[in-house]
């Protein structure tokens, strides 16, 4: 009856699809679009066998773990999947109004399709190993999308950011070397059963500053700014909504397996965390650009995440990972809706400096509203997914008695309101403009994607409830393993 | 006795489901925007005419769905819902006609229209809010929307202002998320209840439920104007005056001033309340802001500064109404919610007119402006009298019964407060009548902003300022506010 099995081809259409679309520069857009709606609708099959098994696993070539490869999806993985999927497919479809340059068109789309590939990969990996690979995939078609625009700060960003990536993956490699010298097993069933020592610590140490790095938390942040400012506003849109996420999915992923052996740990990720939301506060509040503002506030949402991680200490890690995985789809949705947003709005009014945009007399609404809405997410204001997720957050940190999160999270909510707002005066404000004001320019297809993803960040928040239960299948962190 | 929900959800969604299409017209379709505004308003008025018969015969409504484990999104239709939906209702209505007259030719009305219809949509959610989480998100919806119409101008003042407003409103949004989670954690339920729910939690942790009481009624206390959280409501005045006066008068405070109702009387329960030793201290910061609200309105040369410190006075009445702890005084207070909005709402409409019609923008130009302007002007009159509390208007029913409930609470300062601020408000009041009746124009009749206003201007104080008359005339005639305040009062009391 099944004719080809769902995880195979989450992973391997859009590898094809990024093949196809290298070899034919000229229906690269199309073939593009066809990988991500095909990868799409394989998706929406693993997720109803999800919803009827609740884990789902095939193992490549008939070998079983340790010897074989296996990809396995879960309730977790799936969420993460489809949020990769949903929001690559309006990206892709902003993407073929906004990219209007030949070259960039054409490098697009091979590098987002081997993007989907390196991420579909990391959601449906099961040994650390392949992990590996996976971002190092990633992390080359992250670069490649980084510097597409071509301009001299893009690639001067693109190679700090290659820099970091590589130092993190041979970080994270390290780490792997150790685990398979300890335990000669790389599979995560394998490595529960390893006895905790010293060099498990050691290697759980390696491989989740690398992590860190390419998830880009505080203060291992230094270059994601820059590149996401940087970047032509659909990659940023991809590199900000989806790539750190992989990372971060693969650190909570790995403590599941691999507990942090200290509750002092789980604090000092926590305390990482705040440095992320007030540092990266500080400078959303200082920064003279929109799409570096928006960029700033990725670090300060990678940061209220490691939160969400450590709001209730190590005992409740158990349900912790909920508010961490919610605030993550959250943050994939809202932030891609924002620097698409971002995008046209710098495509219209010619420039992005935020102290300027008042006195531009082309105003375009439908774009700042999109902009409004994603914000509305991404403070956290109901009933947008971002409340649901901080609603969470706060919930088990103050049940657990950790009030310290609480509050940095209420910082961090009003610091947030704070650097947007200096936006929103900019959309706003019209006694500054050179001249009349223009007449609006119409809708254009580009609009529609963000708008359509900020009102998914919106209107996704009333379907916590459901979500909730569907991350929860298969047991992703619970009794089973 | 429970019905199918859906008249409820209709009511919320008729201004929650204009406000896209309102969005979405063009700036020129002003005939077919004036037709959406005014229709939609209209029907609202209907189906809560029609709700209104229904919750009055005792039916209660009530529609939830899950959004959270546990924790759902719930719309309740019950008496004291009913009490703020009708309001804001038939407030709405009158405000979209003076709204279309005033902006008639002003730039982006489809934005103003389209968050003035998603602000109504979020005072309607607050009203019939069923748990404080639901109430919570109809609060901070409420906030979100009225921001762009304060800054509506889009001048550096308007721009300062709402960054005020902003940083007030959402960071007391913020609190009342932390208050709802703590009742969240700590009782297990968001839910609404008339005798309050949190019995259990008091007997085992009073200290923790005392400190609830007050995150709680800090939080929405931003919004009532309680001093010292009422800074927002002056410079807020930099709004269009439609917006001043029914967002600023009536559904931005109110909310507050309906938020604690609801917290006071069905999350803690008027008993508990009073037995946690809380009610009287909220008593006296109510006290405390009405007196200093009326002494600042009358240093005031600005006539919708008077009137927003005017505001902060008189919506503390509500606020101490409740916290007296007496059903007396409680009748007043809801009383309250609904003549003050009626009189306010005439004053910012009445001074709206004379800005448009004469340029008058301060106290000290309002010489003779009766006899240029005198429909406004006795509505203008007949809404301060009532304020200062003239029997047998309405501002003299609600200050009888908080009266009287003060005695009943055995608080005689009460009766001292309530004449020491008739007689604030007579100070701040009687001049610009004295001025509007009794004076000349003088050189004012130079000015050359005069212009007619059309009917749609001139109609809406006068019918705010005759309702103003009724509900304090036939104050006991059935279905008048006073008797539904009585109905709903026996529920909260549970009497």
């Amino acid at each position: 009856m099944m004719m080809v099995d769902p995880l195979i081809l989450t992973l391997f259409l859009p590898l094809f699809g990024a093949i196809a679309a290298f070899v034919l520069p000229r229906a690269a857009a199309w073939v593009g679009l066809l990988a991500v709606l095909g990868t799409g609708v394989a998706v929406a099959a693993l997720a109803r066998a999800v919803l009827a098994e609740g884990e789902v696993v095939t193992q490549l070539g008939g070998w079983a773990p340790p010897l074989g490869i296996a990809l396995r999806a879960d309730g977790l993985s799936v969420a993460m999947l489809a949020m990769t999927a949903g929001v690559g497919l309006l990206v892709s479809i902003g993407a073929l109004d906004a990219l209007r340059d030949l070259r960039e068109r054409q490098y697009f789309w091979p590098l987002w399709l081997l993007l989907l590939t390196g991420m579909n990969g990391v959601y449906l990996g099961t040994d650390i190993f392949n992990l590996y690979v996976m971002i190092e995939v990633i992390a080359l078609a992250a670069v490649g999308l980084t510097v597409l625009s071509g301009t001299k700060q893009a690639v001067r960003a693109g190679l700090e950011y290659m820099y970091a990536s590589i130092l993190g993956a041979l970080l994270f490699l390290m780490g792997v070397g150790f685990v398979y010298l300890q335990a000669g097993r790389l599979d995560f069933a394998g490595l529960i059963a390893v006895e905790p020592s010293g060099a498990m610590s050691a290697a759980l140490a390696l491989m989740v500053v690398g992590l860190l790095l390419k998830t880009a938390l505080f203060p291992l942040h230094f270059w994601l700014p820059a590149a996401h400012a940087n970047a032509t506003a659909p990659a940023s849109a991809l590199l900000s909504g989806l790539v750190v996420k992989a990372a971060l999915y693969i650190f909570l992923r790995l403590t599941t397996y691999m507990p942090l052996p200290d509750e002092i740990l789980v604090t000092l990720i926590g305390t990482l965390g705040a440095g992320a939301v007030l540092w990266g506060g500080v400078q959303a509040l200082r920064a003279e650009r929109l799409k570096l503002l928006v960029a700033w506030s990725t670090v300060v949402q990678i940061g209220l995440i490691f939160i969400a991680f450590a709001r209730a200490g190590q005992v409740g890690l158990s349900e912790s990972w909920k508010a961490a995985a919610l605030l993550i789809l959250a943050h994939g949705v809202a932030k891609s809706a924002m620097f698409l947003a971002a995008g046209r709005i710098k495509d219209e009014i010619g420039h992005d400096r935020i102290a300027d945009l008042d006195k531009s007399d082309t105003r375009p609404t439908l774009a700042q509203f999109t902009f409004a809405l994603a914000a509305i997410s991404i403070i956290g204001l109901p009933p947008s997914l971002g409340f649901i997720g901080k609603w969470t957050l706060m919930e088990g940190a103050m049940a657990a008695g950790y009030w310290h999160w609480v509050a940095v999270t209420m910082i961090g909510t009003l610091m947030s309101v704070a650097y947007f707002s200096r936006v929103f005066a900019g959309f706003l404000r019209f006694d500054r403009m050179r001249g009349e004001l223009a007449e609006h320019k119409g809708w254009a297809l580009a609009d529609a994607a963000p708008l359509t993803l900020a009102i998914a960040a919106i209107s996704l928040g009333l379907m916590a409830a459901p979500i909730l239960s569907f991350i929860e299948l298969g047991y992703p962190f619970g009794a089973q393993q | 006795m429970t019905e199918t929900p859906f008249l409820p959800l209709f009511i919320l969604l008729t201004s929650l489901l204009a406000s896209p299409v309102l969005f979405a017209l063009p700036e020129s379709a002003a005939r077919l925007r004036t037709g959406i505004n005014l229709g939609v308003a209209a029907v609202k008025v209907a189906l809560v005419a029609w709700l209104g018969w229904k919750v009055g015969q005792g039916v209660i409504y009530d529609v939830s769905f899950t959004m959270l484990p546990g924790l759902d999104f719930k719309l309740q239709a019950d008496p004291l819902a009913m009490l703020f939906i009708s309001l804001s209702a038939i407030l709405w209505l009158i405000t979209t006609v003076y709204s279309v007259g005033y902006l008639e030719r002003g730039p982006h009305r489809a934005r103003f229209f389209g968050f003035f219809s998603l602000c109504v949509a979020a005072t309607v959610g607050i009203a019939m809010a069923g748990n404080l989480f639901t109430f919570l998100i109809f609060y901070e919806l409420l906030t979100l929307a009225t921001y762009p119409l304060v800054i509506h101008r889009g001048s550096a003042e308007a721009l300062r202002a709402g960054r005020i407003y902003l940083i007030y409103t959402l960071a007391g949004g913020l609190v009342l998320l932390l208050g709802t989670l703590g009742l969240w954690v700590l009782a297990g339920t968001t839910d609404f209840a008339p005798g309050g729910i949190l019995d259990d939690v008091v007997a085992e942790n009073r200290l923790a439920a005392q400190m609830l009481f007050v995150v709680l009624v800090g939080a929405l206390g931003v919004k009532a104007a309680l001093v010292p959280f009422h800074a927002w409501l002056p410079i807020a005045m930099v709004a269009p005056a439609p917006v001043s006066a029914l967002l600023h008068a009536v559904a931005v405070v109110k909310a507050g001033a309906f938020g604690i109702m609801r917290v006071v009387y069905e999350v803690f329960g008027i008993e508990t309340a009073q037995a946690l030793g809380l009610t009287a201290p909220l008593a006296a910061l109510a006290a405390v802001t009405i007196i200093y609200g009326s002494l600042k309105a009358i240093t005031q040369d600005d006539i919708k500064k008077r009137l927003a410190y005017s505001t902060v006075s008189q919506v503390s009445y509500i606020t101490l109404g409740v916290a007296l702890a007496s059903p007396i005084a409680a009748v007043g207070a809801m009383a309250h919610l609904i003549h003050q909005g009626l009189m306010k709402i005439t004053m910012f409409m009445a001074a709206g007119n004379l800005a448009e019609g004469l340029g008058v923008k301060k106290v000290s130009q309002m010489d003779g402006v009766g006899r240029d302007m005198p429909g406004t002007m006795l509505a203008f009159s007949a809404a301060a009298l009532a304020m200062i509390g003239l029997p047998p208007l309405a501002g003299f029913v609600s200050k009888w019964y908080l009266a009287q409930g003060g005695l009943d609470a055995g608080y005689g300062w009460v009766i001292a407060l309530l004449l020491g601020s008739s007689l604030l408000n007579a100070i701040y009041f009687l001049p610009m009548l004295h001025r509007a009746w009794f004076r000349d124009a003088g050189a004012r009749d130079q000015t050359p902003a005069r212009r007619r206003i059309g009917w749609m201007l001139a109609a809406p104080p006068i019918t705010t300022a005759l309702m103003v008359l009724a509900v304090g005339g036939f104050a006991n005639a059935p279905f008048s506010p006073l008797e539904w305040t009585r109905f709903v009062v026996a529920i909260e009391y549970q009497e």
